[in-house]
């Protein structure tokens, strides 16, 4: 199959590659670029684990084509920290036990980083809304609302 | 869950965009936003050999008045329908409906066009566009045509597009000032596809009874149903509680081919549909009143 030529803006990085039609965005982050920190759930667009932001906008990238992404600005887990400083979020999620294997995470964050962009100070029924197209299998989503509540203080007292 | 070979391409207009559906045939699928077609392929329900992206094609995405009609691009996505200013002073009712299509990362990519092509008897959209009597603008190597939705949707994930044409734009009449509309459905989860739901437009006539009403139902057949003999029944009849109650139970009566799978039976969907008929109406004929 004819491969495609694609440049991405990967974490603030050029990255141009060729890939092959069928190869999801998802694919492209873990297996070319060895961002694994994207997790793939169901592969099918049910879990949201696969979750990245696309120009600033949460995408789950199971459902997105690497050829599709041609142009876009990728934003996934590893670009949030900077000069190893945890993004909000990530504290957030830290201190307030929003994790217990971890798998979910990924997707949570990037999920809540999209909507605290939108909404400085979403109600508690807004961040379920947000949050509804992500599962989380372990711990149940208590303590992730409240992780998402507690980071949105904090940017917001930040800002 | 991977999703077998195919080929891509990556039109820029709907000019070359037809030339390859036409050119190659049947096998050919048009990618709108994907949220229902990369599932698809991942699950292997669907074996296109090449997929035709329409994503860069100039003109699929606008959003105008004309008229006293929004004309709504294929390619306009979920999300921009959820935010433009336009869609939210003339048709509330499809931000309503939008709201509840996927989850946040889902409409930042699913389309207008897409849903509706895609056709699923569980999806909201062609329920919303059956109850505005909506028309569809279709292209393709014989040109132009318009059908209007009642036309359109033939079957579970069927509808009149020949697989050389695209749906290229929708045009949604603005309902009358004087009207007001509800939408109800029942799902397992936020924003999961409905057991059952209904979209109700109602217009008040000047001494309180019901002057024109248009039903939609989706998740209970095997397509979208306009519920007609229960529309047939309000016409004229005040707006009360037992009213609607009554004509409610009559909206069973359009379902011909019931839709019945591992999310719900055909009986159980069946039962929800005097109840979410009887919400829509009274939140549409809520809305009537106030204006």
């Amino acid at each position: 199959m004819e491969r495609v030529p694609i440049t991405v803006t990967v974490n603030g990085q050029t990255v141009s590659a060729e890939v092959e039609p069928r190869m999801t965005l998802a694919d492209f982050l873990r297996d070319e670029l060895g961002l694994t920190g994207t997790k793939l759930g169901c592969e099918h667009g049910v879990c949201g684990s696969c979750t990245v932001l696309w120009d600033g906008a949460a995408v789950r990238s199971c459902l997105v084509l690497a050829a599709q992404a041609d142009g876009a600005a990728i934003t996934t887990i590893e670009g949030l920290a900077t000069e190893g400083q945890l993004h909000p979020v990530q504290q957030a999620f830290w201190e307030a036990h929003a994790l217990q294997c971890g798998f979910c995470t990924p997707g949570m964050i990037l999920t809540a980083v999209a909507l605290l962009s939108e909404d400085a100070n979403p109600s508690e029924q807004a961040i379920r809304e947000a949050l509804s197209g992500n599962l989380c299998r372990c711990t149940g989503y208590q303590n992730i609302v409240r992780a998402v509540q507690l980071a949105a203080e904090r940017l917001r007292s930040s800002s | 869950m991977k999703s077998p070979t195919f080929a891509y391409e990556r039109p820029q207009s709907l000019a070359e965009a037809l030339a390859l559906l036409a050119q190659k045939g049947a096998d050919a699928r048009p990618l709108a936003g994907g949220q229902s077609l990369i599932p698809m392929l991942a699950l292997r329900l669907a074996r296109p050999s090449v997929l035709v992206d329409l994503g860069r094609v100039e003109g699929l995405d606008e959003l105008t008045l004309q008229d006293g009609v929004l004309v709504i691009g294929a390619m306009v996505r979920q999300r921009q329908l959820e935010r433009n200013a336009l869609v939210a002073e003339h048709l509330p009712l499809l931000v309503a409906a939008t709201k509840v299509v996927g989850h946040p990362a889902i409409r930042n990519r699913g389309t207008l066009g897409g849903s509706l092509a895609h056709a699923d008897p569980s999806a909201e959209y062609p329920a919303v566009a059956l109850a505005l009597d909506a028309e569809f603008v279709i292209q393709g190597p014989r040109g132009e045509r318009v059908i209007p939705a009642q036309e359109f949707f033939l079957g579970p994930f069927t509808t009149a597009l020949a697989t050389d044409e695209l749906l290229t734009s929708i045009r949604f009449p603005i309902p009358p000032t004087h009207s007001g509309w509800g939408m109800a459905e029942v799902a397992r989860r936020h924003s999961d596809f409905a057991l059952a739901g209904a979209v109700a437009l109602l217009a008040r006539a000047d001494d309180g009874t019901c002057a024109r009403a248009a039903i939609a139902l989706f998740g209970v057949a095997t397509r979208p149903l306009r519920a007609t003999q229960a529309e047939q029944a309000l016409v004229g009849r005040p707006f009360t509680t037992e009213t609607f109650r009554e004509v409610a139970t009559l909206a069973t009566e359009s379902i011909d081919e019931p839709l019945s799978d591992v999310h719900g039976s055909a009986a159980y969907r069946r039962q929800l549909v005097p109840v979410v008929v009887r919400r829509a109406l009274e939140e549409a004929a809520q809305r009537a009143a106030a204006r």
